[in-house]
C-alpha cells in the first residue's frame, strides 16, 4: 500500500478526535495506570484489566467521537426512559453488596444503572431546553427540577450518595447553564441552607458519621475516621517531590484503604508528591477548560448545555474525589477520573470526551 | 434581524455562565492546590513523622545476660540458646483447638498446658506467651513446615537461663523468671522500662534479684517495617530504608567470693538434714560458702514452673524455699556464750580466774534454772565455762551483767541488726532489751521487761534469734579482733568486652574497740573447745589449730523440772544444733556457723559439719578426695563431751 494512501486512512480514522483533549486524557490515563500499578502490586492482574478497560474505553470514545450530535438529542429521552426503567428494576430487584441496592443483575454481567444516569440526565435535560429554547419561564425550570429530583432521590435511597450528588450535579448544571435566573439560584441556595437540619434527619447513620468525622477525623480512628487520617498522612508525608514510584509506604504497607478505587490519589500524591499532585492538577484543569471552551463554541443550545454540563460532571468528579482524600470533603464513593480503578466509570467518562469531540467535530457544519 | 440579535445576547448570557463555571472550577482547583501546599509543604514534617509511626516499629533486641562465676572461674549460671513456640493471643480465635492441633505435630504434656495457663493468667496484657520451651530439631522442621496453618504461632530462638550446677548454691545464685505484674512495677519504677522491653525475664531470687542491674545489660534496638495489620516487613523487602540498629551492650558477669567446691563439700556434709551453713573470709567480709538444706533446682523456675513442682517445693514440710541462712531465725543457744564472756571481760565485770560454783541449777527469784549437766561442773573459772559450757557460769554473769549491758555490747557483734550482705530479703533477728520488747508488744503488761528474763538470754536461749548469717558476721568478726567488714558474695563485677572490673572492695564497717588481752583469753578459750571440750570429739586429729563453740537451742521450752528426752519429742521439735568455729586460730582464714534443725546436741551433730568444712577448705585444696577425710569416731573424747550445754 502505498504510504499516501495510509495517511489518508489514518486522517479520516482521526478527523474526528481532539487532539488536545486526547492528548490530555492520555496523559491521564497513563499516569494513571502507573499509580494503579503501585497501588494494585498485591493483586497485580488489575493492572492488567485496567489496561484492557482503558483500551475499550478508547475505542468506545473514537466511535461516540464519530456519531452526529443530532444523534445524542434523538436518543436522549429512550436513553433517559431506559435508564429510569433500570432503577426501577434494581429498587425492585437488585442484587445487595455492602449494605447498598445498586446492582441489577443482567445475567451475563451486573451494571449499576446509577452510573449510566451521570450521562442521561444531562443528556435529556440538554434536550429539553433546547426544545424549549425560545420560551424558557420558570414552569420550563420547575419540570426540570422534578425530573432530575425523581432519579436523583431513587438513586439516594440505594443508597449510594456519591452518584446521588453526581447525577444532581449534572442535571443542575444543565439548568444553571440553561440560564436560571440569578435571582432564583440565591432564593435556591438560601432554602437548601436553611433546609440543611432537615437534611440531616434524612441522612443514614453511616452517611452523618461521614460527615462528623470529617470535622474531627480522631473521634473516630478507628473506624469512620480511618480513611480520611491515612489518606491525608499518605498525602502530607509524600512532601514536595514525593516519596517515587512503588516508595509510598501508607501504600504498600497497606494503610491506605480503597487505594486502587477511590482513594487512589492518596497513592499517586505520597508517590508523586505535589509536583506530580500539580501535574494532575494542570491536566485535570486543561481537559475542563478544553470542554468548557468546545461548549462555548459548540453550534446549538443543546450540544452547549451538553458540552459544559459534561465538562463540569467531570470537574465535580475530580474535585470531590481530591478533596476528600485529602480530608477537606467527606467520604463519598466518587473516583478519580481516569485513574481509579474500575471499568464502569473509565466507560462513562470516555464516552462523555467522545461526546464533547463529536461536539467540537461538528461544531462549524451545523452552523452554516 | 431582532432574531439574530437574540441568539448573539442568548450565547453571549450563556458564555457568562460558562464564565462564571469557569471561575468557580479555578477557585475549586485554587483551594484544591492550597490544601496539597499546606498538607505537603507546610505540615509536611507532621505527616512524616505519622508515616514513619505507622511504617516503624522498634524492635528490642535483648542483651545477653551476665554470667555468675564462683571465685575459681567456675560458672554458676550461664546462658545457651534454644527455641521456643510461641503463641501470640490476639491473632489466635480458638485458642484451645490451636493447642490440640499443635500437640498432633510436636510433644506438649499436660504441665506445658498447665504452665502456659497460669502465664495466661499471671501476665495479663501480654499478648505472647510461650507454650513450649527447648524444642528439638524436628519439632522446629515440623512446626516450620506447618506454619502456615497456625496464624500467630512463632517459633522464636531464645536466650535460655542455666545453672549447671542445679541444686549447688542454690539459695545464693538465686534464679531468674518470667517478669510478673509486680515486676513490670518495679521496673517501671526505677524508669527502666525502655530497658526491659524484649526482656522477659528477671532476677526473683538470690543473686540474680541484687544484682538484676548488673547483669541484665542494656537492650539494643532495631528498626522494622511493619503493615498496617502488625505484620513484620521480612527484611531486604522493605519499602523505605530504616536506620542501623543499635547493638544490644551485654550484661555484667559477677565473680564471687565463694568457692564453689567448699559450698559443695559444705552441702555434702549435712547428709540429709536440714540447716544452714555460712562461711566468711573474716579480713575481707566475703562469703565462702553459704549454705541452705534443703536447696531446690533453681532450672525449674526458669520457664515458668509447672504446678506440680511448684505445689511439691512450696508444701514441702522441709520449706526447702526457705533461705535458713538469711531469714532463718534460731536461738544461739551457747555459741553465743563468748561473746557474754568477753563482755564481762569488757565491762569488768569477771576475771579469768574468778570462779564461781555451780550445783547444777541457778535460783533466782522462785525460778530454778537447770545446768544442762544436772549435778554441776563444779568449781568453773571463765576457760572452763566456755570448753565445758557451763550454764550456771552464765545464769550469774547475766544477772550481774544486766540486759542493758548484754544488749549494747553484744549488739555491737551485729546480733539483731541487718548485716548490709548484697542479696535481699535478709532478716533482723531479734537482740532483746527492754527497749525491744517496749516496742515489739503493745500490751502494758507484755511490755515489761522481767529479771528473769536476763538470765535466760545469758545462755542465748529466752528471746535471742538471729540469722545464722548473723552467727558467721559475729563469729568472723571475733575472729577478726573486732573489726566488722560488710559480708558479701561478690567479688567483682566484670564488663564482658572491655574486661574492665568492678570490684567490690572490702568494706570495714566498724572496729569495736576490745582489748587485745580480752579477746586472746576469749579466743584461747574457743581453741580449748576444739581441743579439750566440747567440740574437741568433732576436731580430734585436725592437723591445724582451731577455735569453736557448741551451741544447742531449744526450739520448745521446758517446762519447770521436765527433763529434755530426744526420743520422747517429735522431730519438729527437737533441739537445733548449732557451732561457731574459726580457723587457723592465730590467723584465721575462715570463720563460720553451722546450724543443723532439730538434730539435737551441736556437738554431735553440728561441730561434725564444721570439721568437714574447715579440713576442705584449710587442707582440701591440695588433697583431691576430701570426703575420704571425713572424721571417724575417735573414743579419746573427753568423757563428757556430749554432755555440754
Amino acid at each position: 500500500m502505498p504510504t499516501a494512501k495510509i495517511r489518508q486512512l489514518l486522517e479520516s480514522a482521526t478527523a474526528k478526535i481532539d487532539g488536545p483533549l486526547i492528548a490530555i486524557v492520555l496523559c491521564i490515563l497513563a499516569l494513571g495506570l502507573a499509580t494503579l500499578y503501585s497501588a494494585a502490586y498485591q493483586a497485580p492482574a488489575r493492572f492488567g484489566a485496567q489496561g484492557l478497560n482503558a483500551l475499550l474505553a478508547l475505542t468506545l470514545m473514537w466511535v461516540v467521537a464519530q456519531v452526529h450530535p443530532q444523534v445524542f438529542m434523538r436518543i436522549a429521552v429512550p436513553v433517559f426512559l431506559a435508564v429510569l426503567l433500570m432503577l426501577v428494576g434494581v429498587a425492585l430487584f437488585g442484587d445487595v453488596r455492602n449494605g447498598a441496592r445498586r446492582w441489577l443483575p443482567l445475567g451475563f454481567a451486573s451494571i449499576q444503572p446509577s452510573e449510566l444516569m451521570k450521562l442521561a440526565m444531562p443528556l435529556l435535560l440538554a434536550r429539553y431546553f433546547h426544545r424549549h429554547e425560545a420560551a424558557l419561564r420558570l414552569r420550563e425550570f420547575a419540570v426540570a427540577f422534578v425530573v432530575l429530583a425523581i432519579p436523583t432521590a431513587m438513586i439516594a435511597r440505594q443508597p449510594d450518595l456519591g452518584t446521588a450528588l453526581l447525577v444532581a450535579a449534572a442535571g443542575l448544571y444543565v439548568i444553571f447553564l440553561a440560564g436560571l435566573p440569578w435571582k432564583v439560584i440565591a432564593a435556591g441556595i438560601t432554602m437548601v441552607l436553611a433546609s440543611l437540619p432537615i437534611l440531616w434527619g434524612v441522612l443514614h447513620d453511616y452517611q452523618r458519621r461521614r460527615f462528623l468525622t470529617l470535622l474531627d477525623p480522631s473521634s473516630d480512628p478507628l473506624g469512620a475516621g480511618y480513611h480520611i487520617i491515612q489518606s491525608t498522612i499518605a498525602v502530607g508525608s509524600g512532601g514536595i517531590t514525593g516519596k517515587g514510584w512503588l516508595g509510598g509506604t501508607q501504600t504498600h504497607l497497606e494503610f491506605i484503604p480503597e487505594r486502587a478505587t477511590d482513594f487512589i490519589f492518596a497513592v499517586y500524591s505520597e508517590e508523586f508528591g505535589l509536583i506530580g499532585a500539580s501535574i494532575l492538577l494542570v491536566l485535570y484543569l486543561a481537559l475542563i477548560m478544553r470542554g468548557l471552551m468546545i461548549s462555548a463554541n459548540a453550534p446549538t443550545f443543546f450540544t452547549r448545555l451538553l458540552a459544559g454540563a459534561i465538562t463540569l460532571t467531570f470537574f465535580t468528579y475530580a474535585v470531590v474525589n481530591m478533596g476528600m482524600v485529602s480530608g477537606l470533603l467527606p467520604v463519598v464513593g466518587v473516583p478519580l477520573p481516569f485513574i481509579s480503578y474500575g471499568g464502569t466509570s473509565l466507560i462513562t467518562l470516555s464516552l462523555s470526551i467522545g461526546m464533547l469531540m463529536s461536539i467540537q467535530h461538528h461544531r462549524t457544519l451545523v452552523q452554516t | 434581524m431582532a432574531e439574530i440579535k437574540n441568539i448573539r445576547r442568548e450565547l453571549h448570557y450563556f458564555q457568562v455562565r460558562l464564565g462564571v463555571a469557569g471561575a468557580l472550577v479555578l477557585a475549586a482547583f485554587a483551594i484544591l492546590f492550597g490544601r496539597f501546599f499546606y498538607l505537603q509543604v507546610v505540615q509536611h514534617q507532621y505527616y512524616d513523622t505519622k508515616a514513619e509511626d505507622n511504617r516503624i516499629s522498634i524492635v528490642p533486641i535483648p542483651p545477653n545476660r551476665g554470667l555468675i562465676f564462683d571465685r575459681n572461674g567456675v560458672v554458676l549460671a550461664r546462658n545457651y540458646s534454644a527455641y521456643t513456640l510461641e503463641l501470640t493471643l490476639s491473632k489466635i480465635a480458638d485458642l484451645d483447638g490451636t493447642i490440640n492441633a499443635l500437640a498432633r505435630l510436636v510433644d506438649i504434656q499436660p504441665r506445658d498446658r498447665r504452665r502456659f495457663q497460669r502465664l495466661r493468667e499471671e501476665s495479663k496484657g501480654r499478648d505472647n506467651l510461650t507454650l513450649r520451651t527447648r524444642l528439638t530439631d524436628e519439632e522446629v522442621a515440623v512446626l516450620a513446615v506447618n506454619r502456615y496453618r497456625f496464624p500467630g504461632m512463632d517459633i522464636k530462638g531464645r536466650p535460655f537461663r542455666q545453672y549447671p550446677l542445679g541444686e549447688v548454691a542454690s539459695h545464693v545464685v538465686g534464679y531468674i523468671s518470667r517478669i510478673d505484674d509486680q515486676d513490670v512495677d518495679r521496673i517501671e519504677e526505677s524508669d527502666q522500662a525502655g530497658n526491659y522491653k524484649g526482656t522477659d525475664h528477671i532476677g526473683k531470687t538470690g543473686l540474680e534479684q541484687s544484682y538484676e542491674q548488673a547483669l541484665h545489660g542494656t537492650t539494643g534496638f532495631e528498626q522494622a517495617e511493619t503493615d498496617a495489620s502488625g505484620r513484620i516487613v521480612p527484611r531486604g523487602t522493605n519499602v523505605r530504608t530504616l536506620a542501623p540498629r543499635t547493638p544490644p551492650r551485654p550484661g555484667n558477669n559477677l565473680t564471687l567470693t565463694l568457692d564453689i567446691r567448699l559450698q559443695e563439700a559444705a552441702e555434702r556434709a549435712f547428709g540429709d538434714n536440714r540447716g544452714a551453713l555460712v562461711a566468711i573470709e573474716p579480713a575481707t567480709g566475703g562469703i565462702l560458702a553459704f549454705v541452705s538444706k534443703p536447696g531446690y533446682d533453681p532450672n525449674l523456675f526458669v520457664d515458668g514452673i509447672d504446678p506440680a513442682n511448684w505445689d511439691a517445693l512450696n508444701n514441702s514440710p522441709d520449706h526447702p524455699l526457705n533461705n535458713r541462712a538469711l531469714t532463718g531465725l534460731y536461738p544461739p543457744g551457747s555459741t553465743f556464750k563468748p561473746y557474754m564472756a568477753l563482755a564481762a571481760l569488757e565491762l569488768g565485770k569477771r576475771t579469768p580466774t574468778q570462779t564461781i560454783f555451780d550445783p547444777g541449777y541457778f535460783i533466782f527469784g522462785n525460778n530454778r534454772f537447770r545446768d544442762d549437766k544436772a549435778d554441776g561442773h563444779g568449781y568453773v573459772d571463765m576457760y572452763k565455762s566456755i570448753v565445758m559450757s557451763c550454764d550456771t557460769y552464765y545464769y550469774m554473769l547475766a544477772n550481774d551483767l544486766g540486759i542493758d549491758n548484754m544488749a549494747r555490747f553484744i549488739g555491737q557483734f551485729g546480733f539483731g541488726a541487718k548485716t548490709g550482705i548484697d542479696v535481699e530479703g535478709e532478716f533482723v533477728g531479734v537482740l532483746p532489751s527492754p527497749e525491744w520488747k517496749l516496742k515489739r508488744f503493745k500490751n502494758p503488761a507484755q511490755q515489761r521487761w522481767f529479771p528473769g528474763e536476763t538470765i535466760s538470754v545469758g545462755i542465748g536461749q529466752g528471746y535471742n534469734s538471729y540469722t545464722p548469717l548473723q552467727l558467721a558476721q559475729a563469729v568472723a568478726t571475733l575472729a577478726n579482733d573486732g573489726v566488722m567488714y560488710r559480708p558479701h558474695f561478690v567479688d567483682y563485677i566484670q564488663n564482658p568486652i572491655t574486661g574492665e572490673r568492678k570490684s567490690v572492695e572490702p568494706q570495714a564497717m566498724k572496729t569495736i574497740p576490745l582489748k587485745a588481752k580480752n579477746l586472746e583469753l576469749i579466743k584461747h578459750a574457743m581453741v580449748g573447745v576444739n581441743k579439750e571440750g566440747t567440740g574437741a570429739r568433732a576436731f580430734s586429729g585436725a592437723v591445724y589449730v582451731s577455735a569453736g563453740k557448741t551451741g544447742t537451742a531449744q526450739v520448745v521450752a521446758l517446762k519447770q523440772g521436765e527433763k529434755y528426752s530426744e526420743a520422747t519429742v517429735a522431730e519438729h521439735l527437737r533441739d537445733h544444733a548449732l557451732f561457731i568455729a574459726f580457723a587457723p586460730a592465730d590467723k584465721p582464714s575462715i570463720a563460720l556457723a553451722v546450724l543443723v534443725e532439730n538434730a539435737g546436741f551441736g556437738a554431735r551433730a553440728a561441730a561434725p559439719v564444721a570439721r568437714q568444712v574447715l579440713d576442705f577448705y584449710l587442707l582440701g585444696k591440695d588433697i583431691k578426695k576430701p570426703a575420704e577425710r571425713a572424721p571417724s569416731p575417735v573414743p579419746q573424747a573427753p568423757k563428757d563431751a556430749d554432755g555440754e550445754d
